[in-house]
């Protein structure tokens, strides 16, 4: 059974641009009616069918991405105020409270962490790399990073 | 398992394919000095699982000719990487394919089960399964 043969192509394309249209659009204002319209379904049709491929509702799949993006402007050095918006939250008090539930960290917590560990790194990128590559690659000659106690 | 290698041609070209084509999460990207750079990436759902993406550049490690023949092999296709498993193999297909992921295989029902082929943007090729193979018939 080829692509061109499996039953219900034609669902699984309009699923596939409605996950494909979260993750273009999730910092803009997006409801599941907005979703579900872009797929041409029923709304809960499209959720029972969203969910069956992603194992996700399109609301919860919204809030991942969101968050996921976070992390990642967070780990560029964004500030926490302007990486909330960025991914869509109108609110810092809920995109933290989300965040904090998700991560298991507030985000002024998750961005200063990161920018401890980029310091660190910075300073001794051997202690972050396992020593078998470092040996193979050359990095350990001419340094003093094998003494480090990162 | 916690780290394996993936021998790729460019890293920059690696990078863009793994993270915004396959999904990938970024772990460690950071220069090493002397123009190399230490890159891995895990699966979505694999955090404790990184894969470097190594790059196959003339060093201590590789010769000139075994670079030389190493892209070569990498290129022709050789190199099966392993097997990447998802919920629904036609919407991660479709979603794969709109990405511009080159397939060698589509979605296809065998014997031992469903799976599709795929290349990265050196040449290495993975099998893409469901989760379940054995009652992937119809998901939707």
């Amino acid at each position: 059974m080829t692509t061109e043969q499996y039953p219900k192509v034609y669902l699984y394309r309009r699923i596939v641009q409605a996950k494909l249209f979260i993750d273009n659009n999730y910092a803009d204002k997006i409801d599941l009616n907005n979703i579900s319209n872009e797929a041409y379904f029923s709304k809960f049709h499209f959720i029972r069918l969203f969910k069956s491929a992603y194992g996700k509702t399109p609301h919860q799949y919204l809030k991942y991405v969101r968050i996921e993006k976070a992390k990642e402007l967070l780990k560029k050095d964004t500030p926490v105020s302007e990486a909330c918006f960025l991914v869509g939250f109108d609110s810092l008090s809920s995109f933290s409270g989300l965040f904090s539930k998700v991560v298991g960290k507030s985000p002024s917590t998750y961005l200063k962490h990161h920018q401890e560990n980029q310091k660190k790194i910075s300073l001794t990128p051997l202690a972050f790399v396992p020593g078998c590559y470092a040996y193979q690659h050359g990095w350990l000659e001419n340094s003093n990073f094998e003494e480090t106690d990162i | 398992m916690t780290i394996t290698n993936i021998h790729v041609i460019d890293q920059d070209s690696a990078y863009d394919f793994y993270v915004n084509k396959l999904g990938f999460k970024l772990v460690d990207d950071f220069p090493m000095g002397q123009g190399t750079r230490w890159l891995t990436v895990s699966p979505p759902e694999q955090p404790d699982l990184q894969l470097v993406l190594f790059p196959v550049t003339v060093s201590k490690m590789f010769p000139k000719e075994i670079a030389e023949n190493l892209i070569d092999l990498i290129k022709k296709g050789i190199f099966g990487c392993g097997v990447l498993t998802c919920k629904d193999i036609h919407a991660t297909y479709e979603e794969l394919k709109a990405k511009g992921v080159e397939f060698i295989k589509p979605p296809t029902k065998e014997f031992y089960g469903t799976d599709a082929l795929f290349k990265d943007d050196s040449g290495n090729y993975f099998s893409l399964q469901p989760i379940n193979n054995f009652d992937n018939e119809n998901d939707i």
